[in-house]
């Protein structure tokens, strides 16, 4: 069982994993369209990068928009959850044992008291996600259950992959059933709206080429997000 | 499938049905055909496949519900923070469903939708701001009201405004004569107070083109008399043309994209045929939207610019007092706490929030921020056609309340709002609210203070 699914399961998810985001970014940019969305992305192509870039950026630094800063409860699990999500798989000492084994290169790691504290922090801030879901009536009415399927694919890798880590029950069951979520989620990636690990920079990229060069990225000094 | 006589899916294109549609008063007669008006779904499903592309597409998709929009919405607000009111939620169950159920929705639900579109944002694309994909809410209502239309579920007021531009090439009822008649009047009331002043229609080669909301020569002229004397003044080259002097476009509102392309046009033949180094557009927000930023996109300029370089009037004005061809009298400056209406269209969609301030430096002593301000200032309330609309003029009133909040903690009773729509609402704010305030556009209040050279001051 391991060996299929740290084998050719693993592949499979992987390989879909890639494919699936290449495909979004192609069709994402495809889908593009000066002048139904009315912005001349080959003209002035040199503002619609500084609007982009700008864009993206101050999103990514906490407290650098004026929406992150009047928003700072949501900020701060903003951030701790997508630090740890992102941070704790691609530099664990286990996952990249693992990629030296088979691909014979591994990254920088951290250690696993770090990944420990990134995987309850993300676990916590994931608890008050779902808190918040519930509590506040503007965003009690946006949600559905498909926002708590992608919070569930997201955080069920980091559930098991914890209690397989510090042997807590069956380690073999916790150990496969953390590498299965883990390939669940790599293949939702793609399909769900979990494809904003890609398309946030699209999207960004796009409004921020559309301050950039249409809304006043000419005249002013850009727009202060 | 069912239509009525006069809520269709067919276009305004002549004066009698034009005249037909305003002979029914408040709409009642249309708004119960409404109730009938089936939907074209084959149409429906058609236009979405070939207009949705993937940014809309994604918007829709990606959107995280997180609710990070509700706060950025002034309905929202105003409303005592109603969930429905919250800008995803409102996308979400309008042009989401439509898009789920690829146009397979009945009547009621395009009523609902209709109600959505024009009485619940105004599309000052506030909440694009504060989401963090980016996701511009504004953007999105804009499309809706475009499908809305073409199945003919618009409000009355919107559907006669879009025909008077495919009619009259303007939002009102002003032919060629009446507008080039009001010209030669201003002209002549104007001359007696400032010599030699003149309002040049049709000049070739002027360096500015001048041109304005219909509102203009239909109800307030002498707003192109002081136009006229504050060119005048500065010693401007300028011209007004005969044809394609209207920049507003209720068709935008109105969600008529082909209305929006003939109207614009019409601005660009003029510059076309006139040939002037560069336009500049009156004291208003959408216009100035619709036929600079918009405009270009809907007529296929491929540049994303206007035929020739276009100023908003408060980049003139700043140009003007900048360069010393506007020259203010100290002593006449404002001295009581005044206030600026940011408006949506030109601020935060055009990035002229700096100009704005560098006047209120030239021509106010004690100029207050609302809070906030800029590109993050609220919408007036009345933008986006609301103002305009008889069916949704409660729901108007109540979103007024955060503009007189805003107003009342700057502690000024004067409004500098270059904006038609602006300074409707803000009109019609004091009229509801009673505040004591008082609301200005830049011409009147430039002209009271600006230093009037000698020999262009009339012998006593």
């Amino acid at each position: 069982m391991y060996q299929f699914v740290t084998g050719p399961l693993a592949w499979l998810s992987f390989g879909i994993f890639f494919i699936g985001l290449i495909v979004r970014i192609v069709l994402y940019i495809r889908g593009l369209d000066w002048q139904a969305d009315r912005v001349t992305y080959s003209v002035n192509t040199s503002y619609g990068i500084k609007g982009a870039i700008r864009s993206i950026i101050v999103w990514l630094i906490p407290f650098g928009t004026r929406s992150w800063r009047v928003n700072p409860g949501f900020t701060i699990l903003f951030f701790v959850f997508h630090i740890g999500l992102l941070v704790t798989p691609v530099f664990l000492q286990a996952h990249n044992i693992l990629l030296k084994e088979r691909l014979g290169f591994g990254l920088f790691t951290i250690s696993d008291c770090t990944a420990d504290f990134l995987t309850i922090a993300m676990l916590t801030a994931a608890a008050f996600i779902i808190i918040r879901r519930i509590a506040l009536s503007e965003v009690r009415i946006l949600t559905d259950w498909y926002d708590y399927l992608v919070l569930a694919i997201t955080v069920i890798p980091f559930i098991t992959g914890f209690l397989a880590s510090h042997l807590i029950g069956d380690y073999q069951f916790w150990l496969i059933l953390h590498i299965l979520s883990g390939e669940v989620m790599l293949i939702a990636i793609p399909f769900t709206k979990l494809s904003h690990f890609v398309l946030f920079f699209l999207s960004r990229a796009q409004i921020g080429m559309d301050y950039g060069i249409k809304r006043g990225g000419m005249k002013g000094k850009g727009l202060a997000w | 499938m069912a239509e009525g006589k006069l809520c269709n899916r067919n276009m305004i294109n002549t004066e009698e049905e034009l005249r037909t549609l305003l002979a029914d008063t408040s709409g009642k007669q249309y708004y119960s055909e409404m109730m009938d008006l089936d939907v074209d779904r084959d149409k429906l499903k058609a236009t979405l496949d070939k207009t949705l592309k993937s940014r809309l597409k994604t918007w829709l998709e990606i959107c995280a519900h997180c609710g990070l929009c509700a706060d950025s919405c002034f309905i929202y607000l105003a409303n005592n923070k109603d969930p429905k009111q919250v800008p995803s939620y409102k996308i979400q169950s309008t042009l989401g469903q439509i898009v789920k159920k690829k146009g397979n929705v009945d009547n009621a639900f395009m009523r609902m939708t209709m109600d959505t579109a024009w009485a619940k944002c105004t599309c000052c694309n506030r909440c694009g701001m504060y989401c963090p994909f980016g996701i511009d809410m504004g953007v999105m209502f804009g499309y809706l009201r475009g499908l809305c239309f073409s199945q003919g579920f618009v409000p009355w007021e919107m559907k006669i405004g879009s025909g008077m531009h495919r009619v009259y090439r303007a939002q009102m009822d002003i032919s060629t004569e009446d507008w080039v008649d009001t010209c030669e009047w201003m002209a002549e009331e104007y001359e007696e107070d400032y010599v030699g002043l003149k309002i040049p229609v049709d000049k070739k080669n002027a360096n500015t083109i001048y041109t304005v909301n219909a509102r203009e020569p239909k109800h307030y002229p002498e707003d192109i008399g002081e136009a006229a004397a504050l060119f005048h003044i500065a010693g401007e080259d300028w011209t007004v043309p005969s044809e394609g002097w209207e920049e507003t476009s209720l068709a935008m509102f109105a969600g008529d994209w082909e209305a929006c392309k003939l109207q614009v046009q019409s601005v660009y033949d003029a510059i076309d045929r006139l040939k002037p180094k560069r336009m500049v557009v009156t004291e208003c927000g959408h216009a100035y939207r619709a036929t600079v930023i918009e405009g270009p996109y809907w007529t296929g300029q491929k540049s994303g610019k206007p035929p020739v370089e276009s100023l908003h009037y408060v980049e003139w004005v700043a140009e003007a007092l900048r360069t010393g061809k506007l020259k203010i009298d100290p002593a006449k400056k404002i001295k009581e706490p005044v206030t600026y209406q940011d408006s949506c269209n030109y601020i935060r969609n055009a990035g002229l929030g700096d100009t704005a301030r560098e006047i209120m430096s030239y021509i106010a002593e004690d100029f207050r921020e609302m809070t906030p301000c800029r590109e993050h200032n609220f919408c007036c309330g009345g933008g986006g056609g609301l103002n305009g609309i008889g069916r949704y003029r409660e729901e108007r009133n109540i979103g007024l309340k955060i503009k007189r909040d805003q107003i009342l903690a700057t502690g000024a009773k004067l409004v500098i709002s270059p904006c038609h729509n602006c300074w409707d609402a803000i009109r019609d704010l004091e009229e509801v609210y009673h505040i004591g305030i008082r609301w200005r556009f830049l011409k009147p209040i430039l002209l009271s203070m600006v230093i009037i050279p000698d020999h262009l001051k009339p012998e006593e």
